[in-house]
């Protein structure tokens, strides 16, 4: 959305508020939201796949060596994919103050 | 034009849906709608309309399913009364607040408790702020002829906005009146195709029904707002392309007779064509009377009513419905509101009558014009006239 | 490396039906099992959705997660509006308006909005036989509003609205078994599915879009948040549930069952119900009872499945007088 909230008029929104861009909340970064964040011995990685099977935000892709990794615009640090790791790649840690 | 028959006016209100061509009707059957949807059934089943027709399990489901289809780009339409009305109740927001151009038709019945299959408008009243367009037709002809304005109206891409035509429980359904119908091929030309401009269809994904944060509910309700208030130009212009091919017109405010009149009777559904018979009586005996009969409720008409009531001293209001505890019949209070700010303005005196099916004769009408001019008069302790109660 | 049987890469579609950056909790098995279930359907598909968890956090104007036709309503209407869209789209299409071919109606809800107050609506599209898959996802509670018992929370679990108290213990029933009442409308497919096993979900929930007529699956769906335990044994729960007997996984294909996978034994329920902090206060006896309970249901499942087999061995060979057993 160009505007923020406060600038939305009402003549800004669609008939019966109808939301036209599909997908259009990969613009949120709910990666805001965690306080632990995956880490990765990607030497131990077996590139299954399984850890982005597995992630809710559906935000685990393979990365330039095909190794799978999180993104961490959304990632929320739930640990899923560090406990369904079975070469145990994955260990979370505390995310830091910024 | 065709020939005019004596048809059911249940049967003719269906047999109008039929002209329509729409492509869904979801419906559940309750007294006195019946015959309307008996017959859309038996028009499908023989291959006479072509539309699904969903038996849906309840009143809530019917407008529910209508929703569903009305959003996915159908023409769709539904009917219902009373203990429905209520049931349907918070589907009808949600088909005002999303924009869906759902038609129904209303065959006003008394609300429980006690029950009552009889006409009056407290299930009419019930659905005053859910946002539809509503339409009180006073006849049979005029049943038809809405029904088929609404769906114009509805999908007309200015309102895009769900219309309800009320008439008269068993005072209208299931009488056997003279009908004019209009010829198919005018029709054809009258309704354009249906189209929705933002259909669920998967060549161009929406996303229909979110939330809304306090940040742009506001705005979102506004702009509900100014189109429900907008669709009044609508209203009329299809009226008047409607006038074109019957010779019939409608107008927001009806007047019978009341042109220069002191005293003003008004109401709302087929009472009052009995109450035009007694105006005429009332007349010949002298008494300066007329009469005003209520065709648009929603939006409310403001500017017409006020023009029609300016030469008047007594605005006589009857309420087939009874607000408890409040100012009496929501029309008058309506009408109150509407006139508040006038400088010059006639005296409003409400009465409740017509309650559950009963009726109210001529006499019954000369006699409530009588007992408001007094009370115009001689002012009155209460906030209405309750007409015709045994005590 | 190549050679592993589990390579998701290859075995599952990588277009997300279902946006990223929505707003979920953290962890939430709803948004991992619906991601899943979506992943198998293709993109001639208009979802109805309850309100609950899943249109909460997928809906917050201006933005949708949602990269199909979507609609929401109300919480109790969702098989209503689907059968209306499905109507639309017979009626549109016969008559010859633009719309896709073979267009599906996929209609989501919460347990909530399937097993309490949605239930007559969806009995009546069930009944009706509208061509649309029903998903029931399931995180036992009306968790959108915080964790109040439904029908569909398991006896003993603490909820706010059947809270462990002096003169309470939780729940006072048994779950409501919903894909038995789906099956009992005659429909051509149910089934229940859990995120543990994902390739199964989305088996099940591509036969369900493929089944002309209406289909329904039951979709375990954890809730960390509700269910008080940590977000990490998501996928671990939803094994554990299956392998526990809790939640066994089946299939009734026009009523005949058969069981998704075999248990030689069933793990004890002690293993899923310590793992939870709505159970954490269960004493010894109740679990006992609840494990005697699960023990049962699954025993009746089993013999459902085993006429089940039964039927088609009799179907496939007519002139067999003697079925074995």
């Amino acid at each position: 959305m160009a505007k923020s909230e406060s600038e939305m008029t009402w003549r800004d929104l669609n008939i019966g508020c109808i939301v036209t861009e599909p997908g259009s909340a990969r613009q949120y970064q709910s990666g805001t939201w965690r306080s632990q964040r995956p880490t990765y011995e990607f030497k131990k990685c077996i590139r299954c796949g399984l850890c982005s099977l597995f992630c809710p935000e559906g935000c685990i892709e393979q990365n330039k060596d095909g190794y799978f990794e999180a993104n961490m615009y959304y990632c929320k640090g739930c640990g899923i994919c560090a406990r369904e790791c079975w070469p145990r790649v994955i260990k979370m840690v505390e995310e830091e103050e910024k | 034009m065709t020939q005019r028959v004596g048809v059911e006016v249940s049967i003719a209100v269906a047999d109008a849906v039929r002209m329509a061509n729409p492509d869904v009707v979801a419906a559940y059957p309750i007294t006195p709608q019946t015959h309307i949807v008996e017959h859309l059934a038996e028009l499908v089943a023989n291959g006479e309309m072509d539309a699904e027709y969903i038996p849906v399990e309840s009143e809530h489901s019917a407008m529910s399913a209508c929703l569903g289809a009305a959003a996915a780009g159908a023409r769709t339409f539904t009917a219902t009364a009373s203990q429905g009305l209520a049931l349907m109740n918070e589907v009808l927001y949600v088909a005002s607040g999303m924009r869906l151009p759902i038609v129904m038709v209303v065959a006003n019945r008394a609300l429980s408790a006690p029950l009552s299959i009889w006409c009056d408008h407290s299930d009419l009243m019930s659905v005053r702020d859910t946002g539809w367009v509503q339409i009180i037709v006073e006849n049979g002809q005029q049943a038809v002829d809405n029904t088929l304005c609404a769906f114009r109206i509805a999908e007309d891409r200015r309102v895009l906005l769900p219309v309800i035509v009320h008439l008269d429980g068993f005072n209208l359904t299931h009488v056997i009146e003279p009908i004019v119908f209009p010829e198919q091929a005018d029709i054809d030309k009258f309704l354009p195709v249906s189209s929705y401009p933002l259909p669920l269809n998967p060549d161009k994904p929406v996303a229909m029904g979110s939330f809304a944060p306090p940040f742009i509910f506001t705005e979102a309700k506004w702009a509900q707002e100014v189109a429900l208030k907008n669709s009044k130009g609508v209203v009329l212009e299809c009226w008047s392309d409607f006038s074109k091919i019957s010779g019939r017109g409608y107008s927001p405010v009806e007047k019978y007779k009341s042109d220069g009149a002191k005293v003003l009777l008004t109401t709302m559904g087929s009472i009052g064509e009995t109450a035009s018979v007694a105006i005429d009586r009332m007349r010949a005996a002298g008494k300066d009377v007329g009469l005003l009969k209520l065709r648009l409720w929603r939006p409310f008409p403001f500017d017409e009513l006020r023009v029609a009531v300016k030469d008047a001293d007594v605005l006589i209001v009857l309420d087939r419905d009874l607000s408890f505890g409040g100012p009496g019949g929501v029309l008058a209070s309506e009408v109150k509101a509407a006139l508040y700010s006038l400088e010059r303005k006639p005296k409003v005196v409400g009465f409740v009558g017509g309650l559950g099916g009963r009726d109210i004769t001529m006499d019954g009408f000369e006699d409530i014009v009588n007992k408001g001019m007094e009370i115009a008069r001689k002012g009155s302790q209460h906030e209405y006239e309750i007409y015709g109660v045994r005590e | 490396m190549e050679n592993y049987a589990v390579y998701v890469p290859r075995l599952v579609k990588k277009k997300e039906k279902f946006a990223p950056g929505h707003r979920a909790c953290i962890g939430c098995g709803e948004a991992l099992a619906i991601r899943l279930a979506f992943k198998a359907l293709g993109n001639n598909v208009i979802v109805a959705n309850a309100t609950g968890c899943a249109e909460i956090f997928t809906s917050q104007l201006p933005y949708t997660s949602w990269q199909l036709p979507w609609i929401h309503t109300l919480f109790e209407n969702t098989a209503a509006v689907a059968s209306g869209i499905e109507a639309a789209y017979k009626a549109m299409g016969r008559k010859g308006k633009a719309v896709p071919p073979d267009t599906k109606v996929v209609a989501i809800a919460g347990d909530g909005g399937t097993s309490d107050i949605g239930l007559q609506a969806l009995s009546g599209a069930l009944e009706r036989g509208h061509n649309f898959l029903y998903i029931c996802f399931d995180n036992e509670a009306y968790q959108n509003t915080g964790n109040q018992r439904s029908s569909a929370t398991p006896f003993g679990a603490a909820t706010t609205t059947s809270p462990l108290g002096k003169k309470s213990i939780g729940q006072f029933s048994w779950k409501k078994n919903m894909p038995e009442i789906a099956a009992a409308h005659n429909i051509p497919y149910v089934a229940t599915a859990s995120p543990g096993y994902p390739f199964d979900l989305m088996d099940k929930v591509a036969k369900g879009v493929a089944t002309p007529g209406p289909a329904y699956i039951h979709v375990y769906s954890p809730c960390p948040t509700g269910w008080r335990c940590p977000t990490d044994i998501v996928v671990k729960l939803s094994r554990l549930v299956v392998e526990t007997g809790v939640f066994p996984l089946y299939e009734v294909e026009n009523g005949r069952y058969k069981m998704s996978m075999e248990l030689p034994q069933l793990r004890p329920v002690k293993d899923y119900l310590k793992l939870q902090g709505r159970f954490r206060h269960l004493s010894d006896d109740t679990i006992k009872m609840i494990q005697e309970r699960v023990e049962l249901d699954y025993r009746k499942l089993l013999e459902k499945a085993k006429d089940g087999s039964k039927r088609s061995k009799r179907k496939s060979s007519p002139g067999t007088a003697k079925v074995s057993a």
